[in-house]
């Protein structure tokens, strides 16, 4: 005998209608303003309606995405460089410069301060990483020959960053003032007596009257020798004028990388700007007929035809109009011979 | 394990000495993964159809990044918890400490100083560093190789710009931080950092060596044909050699042709003021030679390369 029982309609799980009343409320929605469903629109509107990643572009060529590439050296740099904000503005509160309080503020810091040892390693770390890092992201930069037409400005203001980041390193260095950080800021500093026309142990100095106290190296330190006035110009520098700098021209070299068409690559990105474009194109045009001994006007523009001298912002979504040597079985790569592309060939 | 080798391993270890050992490691990981790609794209070429291909950084180039931001987060927290940044005595101005170094990323520019004058190697090579890398966009004419790994479509940038960042920048970091040890003395890695070391050098400079030229007369002056023949060597280094490489391969060369006589020009006195530090080098290892060429107006003045 069965027990027939009376049909009960199926119950909503508990918290949908408390993630509906959230996700719906007014609130909600003027924070954050698209769908999660997982459709191209939210995901454009994921990067473009945030204020942190519309750094980026809404579509990138796969390439970019390709660790192998890009070693993800420039990313990891900025990322120290948030830490290093972030962890220095923590160590600001605990720290004197003065000849009386420094020191003992370090003291403090490793032995007395709830978290203070993590933070100051994670600053120090941080900073002697990004030294390695800075240089591993010129270098590949240099061996993919991404400084080369558009990109030659950033390139630039690239080699000015690892300029500052050297010198962020540096005055930082000091501000620990124990042995270490004396004597090492002291023959870092002791270069500067030899400035040519401005030290007064270079070149000329004797002509133009230079002594320890009126040359280079008295501005930079503040003295005849690194003392108090030191600590206070390097902290400074540290924590406001170097970071200040720093900050505009990443500014600028981000906005650059997008401008330049974003991550290098051998096709030159449709989203770049025209400026970027134009240089590109007339540059390498130019550059390679100087090379192959054409007469620069208009020569040039007879080879696409065949093969394009540079890689022309082909429409993007045409991959297949690619191989445009003129052989309609493209050889695979892995078979026989080169089968070199156009750019190569010229 | 002898004395030197502790000693050695008390210096790789020390805490500052430790990003270093790092940075060894993560070159020469770099250095393989850019040499496979770049032996991969010279055999076979590079695919374009691929390179036109586009995706969505959401999620695509957003988890990548996540990812990588996660795993150096998680480097950086437990070297930051294993160990500790390092704090000395307090400063102390009257107590030098032997050897006194920089900071590790200045040691190539220490170690320079062995072979040059401060005004050079502390201030001009650093300057033209900067002001050469700058310049390397505009100097570097050659189109082929923007974009991807190669070695081939462009041996001689690739291998100037290894050797200036490998060699004379890491390496001599490496040295610098290693093997100089009191008194800025090298010392093998088993060796002992002996404070009283003591060695019997005597540089000279390259005309007294080659035919006993001395560079200044017994009442101080300069001689003059030590600072002639210096001059000779120098500005024929300097400005000789790139002119006559000119004149004669300009007209055979499409490259320089190219390049036009003010790109040459900047290009061979960077390359040549880079070369000068190996050649130094090996001039001051293998001869002790101390100056190539002293000279100077009045007693005050000097130029000493």
């Amino acid at each position: 005998m069965s027990l027939k029982l009376p049909f009960v309609p199926p119950k909503p799980p508990p918290l949908d209608k408390l993630k509906k009343d959230i996700t719906q409320h007014e609130a909600w929605k003027s924070i954050f303003r698209h769908g999660y469903q997982d459709n191209q629109r939210n995901r454009a509107l994921q990067i473009v309606d945030n204020v942190f990643l519309h750094l980026h572009p809404v579509r990138v060529t796969r390439h970019a995405t390709n660790y192998a590439y890009t070693w993800g050296m420039g990313g990891i740099t900025f990322l120290l460089f948030i830490v290093l904000t972030i962890t220095g503005i923590i160590l600001m509160f605990y720290y004197r410069p003065t000849e009386a309080f420094a020191f003992q503020d370090m003291k403090a810091l490793m032995n007395d301060v709830s978290f203070g040892p993590i933070i100051r390693n994670m600053h120090r770390w941080a900073a002697h990483a990004m030294v390695i890092t800075v240089m591993l992201h010129m270098f590949r930069v240099f061996l993919t020959g991404s400084y080369k037409p558009p990109r030659q400005f950033n390139w630039g203001v690239g080699v000015i960053l690892l300029l500052l980041t050297f010198l962020l390193s540096f005055t930082g260095y000091l501000l620990p003032w124990d042995q270490l950080a004396i004597w090492a800021v002291t023959v870092g500093t002791n270069m500067a007596r030899a400035v040519p026309l401005a030290g007064h142990e270079g070149p000329f100095s004797n002509y133009l009257g230079l002594r320890n106290d009126n040359d280079v190296r008295f501005i930079l330190l503040g003295g005849t020798m690194v003392g108090e006035p030191t600590l206070l110009r390097f902290y400074v520098g540290h924590c406001i004028f170097l970071p200040f700098i720093a900050a505009t021209l990443m500014a600028v070299h981000f906005w650059r990388v997008r401008k330049d068409g974003g991550i290098s690559g051998p096709v030159i990105d449709t989203k770049a700007s025209a400026g970027a474009k134009y240089i590109a194109e007339k540059m390498a045009e130019k550059r390679l007929s100087q090379i192959k001994g054409v007469s620069t006007n208009g020569n040039g523009k007879a080879a696409p035809a065949k093969a394009p001298a540079v890689p022309k912002p082909a429409p993007a979504p045409k991959p297949a109009a690619a191989p445009a040597a003129g052989a309609p079985s493209a050889p695979a790569p892995g078979t026989t011979g080169k089968p070199a592309p156009p750019w190569l060939k010229k | 394990m002898s004395e030197g080798l502790q000693n050695f391993w008390l210096i790789v270890s020390k805490p500052d000495n430790v990003p270093i050992v790092l940075m060894i490691f993560l070159i020469s990981f770099y250095c393989w993964l850019a040499y496979k790609q770049a032996r991969r794209n010279d055999r076979y070429g590079i695919e374009e159809a691929k390179q036109a291909d586009k995706v969505q950084v959401w999620p695509y180039l957003v988890k990548v990044e996540f990812l990588v931001t996660i795993i150096v987060m998680i480097i950086l927290t437990v070297w930051s918890i294993t160990i500790n940044a390092p704090l000395e005595e307090p400063a102390n101005p009257t107590l030098t400490p032997n050897p006194s170094k920089a900071p590790w990323y200045f040691l190539g520019l220490q170690e320079m100083l062995v072979y040059f004058d401060p005004w050079i190697a502390g201030v001009m090579l650093p300057t033209f560093i900067i002001i050469g890398l700058i310049l390397v966009p505009y100097l570097d004419i050659n189109p082929k190789g923007n974009g991807y790994y190669t070695f081939k479509d462009r041996p001689f940038a690739i291998s100037i710009y290894s050797i200036g960042f490998l060699i004379l920048w890491v390496a001599l970091i490496v040295l610098g931080t290693f093997m100089r040890g009191p008194g800025w003395y090298f010392f093998w890695p088993w060796e002992f950092w002996d404070t009283h070391r003591v060695v019997a050098l005597t540089n000279v400079d390259l005309f007294e060596k080659l035919f006993n030229v001395p560079t200044k007369n017994v009442d101080g002056s300069f001689n003059l044909i030590q600072v002639l023949l210096g001059g000779v060597l120098i500005i024929g280094y300097l400005v000789v050699l790139p002119m006559w490489v000119w004149k004669k391969y300009k007209d055979r060369s499409l490259i320089l042709k190219a390049m036009g006589v003010w790109k040459y020009a900047t290009t061979a006195a960077l390359f040549l003021m880079m070369a000068g530090l190996p050649i130094k080098m090996f001039l001051r290892l293998a001869f002790n030679i101390k100056y190539v060429w002293v000279f100077g107006f009045g007693h005050d003045l000097f130029f000493d390369i």
